[in-house]
């Protein structure tokens, strides 16, 4: 019988229990976690990294330039976001972005603008919601999640801008990309299936008076940030000082 | 005069009638949920602009007016005033019953009601309503633990302990029903630090106002009366809480009106606004605040055959008004997003709106009430209760603790 | 003691006409081929997979995930229908026979955007 010391190391012994280790733990991996593995297999792309702080989703609506009779914003948020629906009480009936008329009663000057959510920094409606279903994404973007919104309404008595909306009956004929149902609230959400594709919201490409601009306020080169540098704006409602992410001129 | 004062046996005409009525409102408000439901809130009054309608306002008394009533029960074991111990546990019930039908209803009248476990199990805490449902369960487990150490022998050493937990926490829990809307700084109604101990004070005067009339009527049906001196007590505590009430709600008003941009505001309310003044100064005003007063401490007044207990209730109806005014009137006025601008939009900017509840939610709203009445009468039923306390001394002086 | 046994008997009868009368849900493939996960395992934990999804598509912005519900549908939708309810639809006729209600559809639209089979899992949404 020789000394195990005597015998040399057999290379032949070592890659088979190597080959068997590796296909052993490649077993127990796709035993432990068998639709993982089929996962990467079907594959056909990869999930994107998701919304981030660097980011800030802005938007400059320049009131000089809208025009008074004018609503192609609020028919391409409603052609976009499949809200179609009629209600016998139209004060029942969603409206994500609107155009309000002004008047000033001293001066008498008139102008018109779109309203929509603001995507505040400080949200009041996400203060108040009891789920945590008003969020406020890390890109600055303000959603309901309608997965755990309850219906109570809360936000929308919070809200300074009556921004939010609730849907009073069965929807049927909602866009894929939107999903929205009876008994939650919603808001306009920037479009945020189509600005997470690259795109712009559908308001902003829809006015023909090119009044609005979409983009990264965070970033110094983008178009929003370097005319909010250097022209004057202003935020709806200052005073409560909410930070918003919708800015004005002309008002 | 007796020392102590059973339940009425269920033969008692009216027993069961009553309890008919309450299953009887409450069935069609649980009806109306259903047609709610199924049809969606298209079938109610309420849209984008009058987000809560009738059966919150509904709701919101009957949770003021139960924590209130709790107190009632609580000043006897946790202050010590004897000739108010046997009180407790049919305030303590009171409480339970207000804040089950009041809540019952607000979990109903959301847009989605079936998903009561989501918002049982998610909360932020920075919402007064994700607080709400620590401190309403919690309000709930405690009042029962109060009850407990007030009706059975063993635990009554410890009823003070309970007591002063509960008063501590009904307390919390009021002072954040108010909060609801006073932290709420978009509305012109609201935006107020005063809106939360203003709801402290409505509690003492409705909870008051709601005991006393709860337990005149069963004293009546079981042949008895209170004693002419506490009664006397009672009536002269509602009236301080009628004044104090008064108090809150005029120095909110002052503030208001003093300040430039809430003038436009007062003056829908307090004279423009339609129902919202009839409601302020015929309902809170005359009905609920100068009448009962009147009733409680003019002699001319106090002569009339159960004047306290008219006065409960003329309370009663005051508040509900004003609660009215309170919730539905501050949506009727439009927000200001353009101050000192006159607005239009097809979303109602800018506008003055009308409020019209649908019959679904009447329905749903006195609901509630069926749901407490019911409650109320069947605890009365089955559990130990009783009116009037041997281990109270009512016979001896009662004005000397 | 006969009038129990003819009791009994008399209930199990009843008893094992409703068995015998529910039909099973016939589940109709329109697009054959990889699912992205093998049957058993969708059976047992699509919605696990699904609830993580939206949790991470909704709140953290992550857009491209395998187990996306729009994916589902358009890969599922009947041919007939173009929706995944109604009568023969892919997840209608399980979750009737299960008598399990789905909360997804009061907001998600059920019928596939896409003609039916285009689209595959995993392409970004």
């Amino acid at each position: 019988m020789s000394a195990p010391h005597d015998k040399a190391p057999d290379s032949g012994r070592r890659s088979f229990i190597g080959a068997a280790a590796a296909t052993g733990a490649g077993l127990g991996v796709a035993a432990l976690a068998p639709g993982l593995q089929l996962i990467e297999v079907s594959a056909a792309g990869t999930p994107s990294t998701g919304a981030s702080s660097d980011k800030r989703w802005g938007m400059l609506i320049d009131s000089n330039k809208c025009a008074s009779g004018c609503d192609a914003c609020v028919k391409a948020c409603n052609r976009e976001n499949g809200i179609t629906e009629t209600l016998q009480d139209v004060r029942q009936s969603s409206q994500w972005i609107r155009k309000v008329d002004l008047k000033d009663p001293k001066s008498g000057r008139e102008h018109s603008l779109p309203v929509l959510c603001q995507h505040c920094a400080k949200p009041t409606c996400v203060d108040v919601c009891p789920t945590g279903a008003s969020m406020k994404r890390a890109d600055g973007i303000v959603l309901v999640d309608r997965h755990i919104c309850i219906g109570c309404r809360y936000c929308m008595m919070a809200c300074p801008y009556k921004a939010r909306s609730f849907v009073h009956l069965t929807l049927t004929e909602q866009n894929p990309e939107v999903p929205r149902g009876q008994g939650c609230v919603e808001a306009c959400t920037f479009c945020v299936h189509r600005v997470d594709k690259g795109q712009q919201p559908a308001c902003v490409e829809a006015c023909p008076e090119r009044a609005m601009l979409f983009g990264d306020l965070k970033d110094p080169h983008s178009e929003i940030a370097q005319r909010i540098a250097q022209e004057a704006t202003t935020q709806l409602r200052s005073d409560l000082k909410l930070d918003l992410g919708v800015r004005y001129q002309g008002i | 005069m007796t020392h102590s004062v059973a339940i009425p046996p269920a033969s008692a005409k009216g027993f069961y009638f009553l309890t008919a009525i309450g299953a009887l409102v409450s069935a069609l408000g649980f009806a109306a949920v259903i047609y709610m439901e199924h049809h969606g809130h298209q079938v109610t009054g309420m849209n984008n602009q009058f987000v809560w309608g009738l059966p919150l306002v509904f709701a919101f008394f009957q949770l003021v007016a139960g924590s209130g009533a709790l107190n009632v029960g609580l000043i006897g074991p946790v202050f010590g005033k004897q000739v108010y111990k046997p009180f407790a546990p049919l305030a303590g019930l009171l409480a339970l019953a207000l804040l089950a039908g009041g809540v019952l209803v607000i979990l109903l009248d959301l847009g989605r009601p079936d998903r009561v476990p989501v918002a049982l199990t998610h909360m932020n805490l920075t919402s007064v309503f994700g607080w709400d449902v620590i401190l309403f369960n919690g309000f709930f487990a405690i009042v029962i633990l109060f009850l407990w150490t007030q009706m059975s022998p063993a635990m009554r050493r410890y009823s003070q302990t309970a007591g002063l937990l509960a008063l501590v926490w009904r307390f919390i829990l009021t002072t954040g029903t108010g909060s609801i809307f006073g932290f709420l700084v978009a509305r012109q109604a609201y935006q107020s630090a005063i809106v939360a101990p203003m709801f402290i004070i409505f509690s003492f005067a409705w909870g008051m106002a709601v005991f006393l009339v709860v337990q005149r009527a069963l004293l009546r049906s079981a042949g008895a009366t209170l004693h002419p001196d506490i009664a006397r007590r009672m009536g002269n505590l509602l009236g301080i809480f009628i004044v104090a009430a008064f108090y809150f709600v005029l120095v909110y008003h002052l503030t208001n009106l003093y300040y430039a941009r809430q003038t436009a505001f007062e003056e829908f309310i307090l004279v423009s606004g339609g129902v919202f003044p009839k409601l302020f100064w015929g309902g809170y005003i005359a009905l609920g605040t100068v009448l009962p007063l009147l009733l409680l401490y003019v002699p001319a007044f106090q002569r009339i055959q159960g004047s306290d207990l008219i006065a409960a209730v003329l309370t009663l109806l005051g508040g509900l008004a004003l609660m009215y005014v309170f919730i539905v009137g501050a949506q009727a006025f439009p927000l200001e997003i353009f101050p000192g601008m006159q607005v239009k939009s097809s979303f109602l900017d800018g506008q003055i709106d009308h409020y019209v509840p649908s019959t679904a939610e009447v329905l749903l709203s006195f609901g509630g009430f069926g749901i407490s009445l019911v409650i109320t009468l069947i605890a009365l039923r089955v559990l130990p209760f009783k009116l009037l306390d041997d281990n109270a001394p009512l016979a001896a002086d009662p004005l000397h603790d | 003691m006969k009038r129990t046994l003819v009791g009994l008997g008399a209930f199990l009868l009843l008893a094992g006409s409703v068995y015998a009368g529910t039909p099973k849900p016939a589940v109709k493939i329109e697009n054959p081929g990889q699912c992205i996960a093998p049957a058993a395992e969708m059976r047992a934990n699509h919605m696990e997979k699904l609830k993580h999804t939206r949790t991470r598509t909704l709140r953290q912005g992550i857009r491209g995930e395998v187990a996306s519900l729009n994916g589902c549908i358009n890969c599922h939708a009947s041919k007939t229908t173009g929706s995944v309810l109604g009568p023969g639809g892919f997840c209608q006729e399980c979750h009737s026979y299960a008598a399990v209600s789905p909360d997804c559809w009061i907001c998600h639209q059920p019928k596939a955007k896409q003609p039916v089979g285009q689209t595959t899992a995993g392409v970004q949404q």
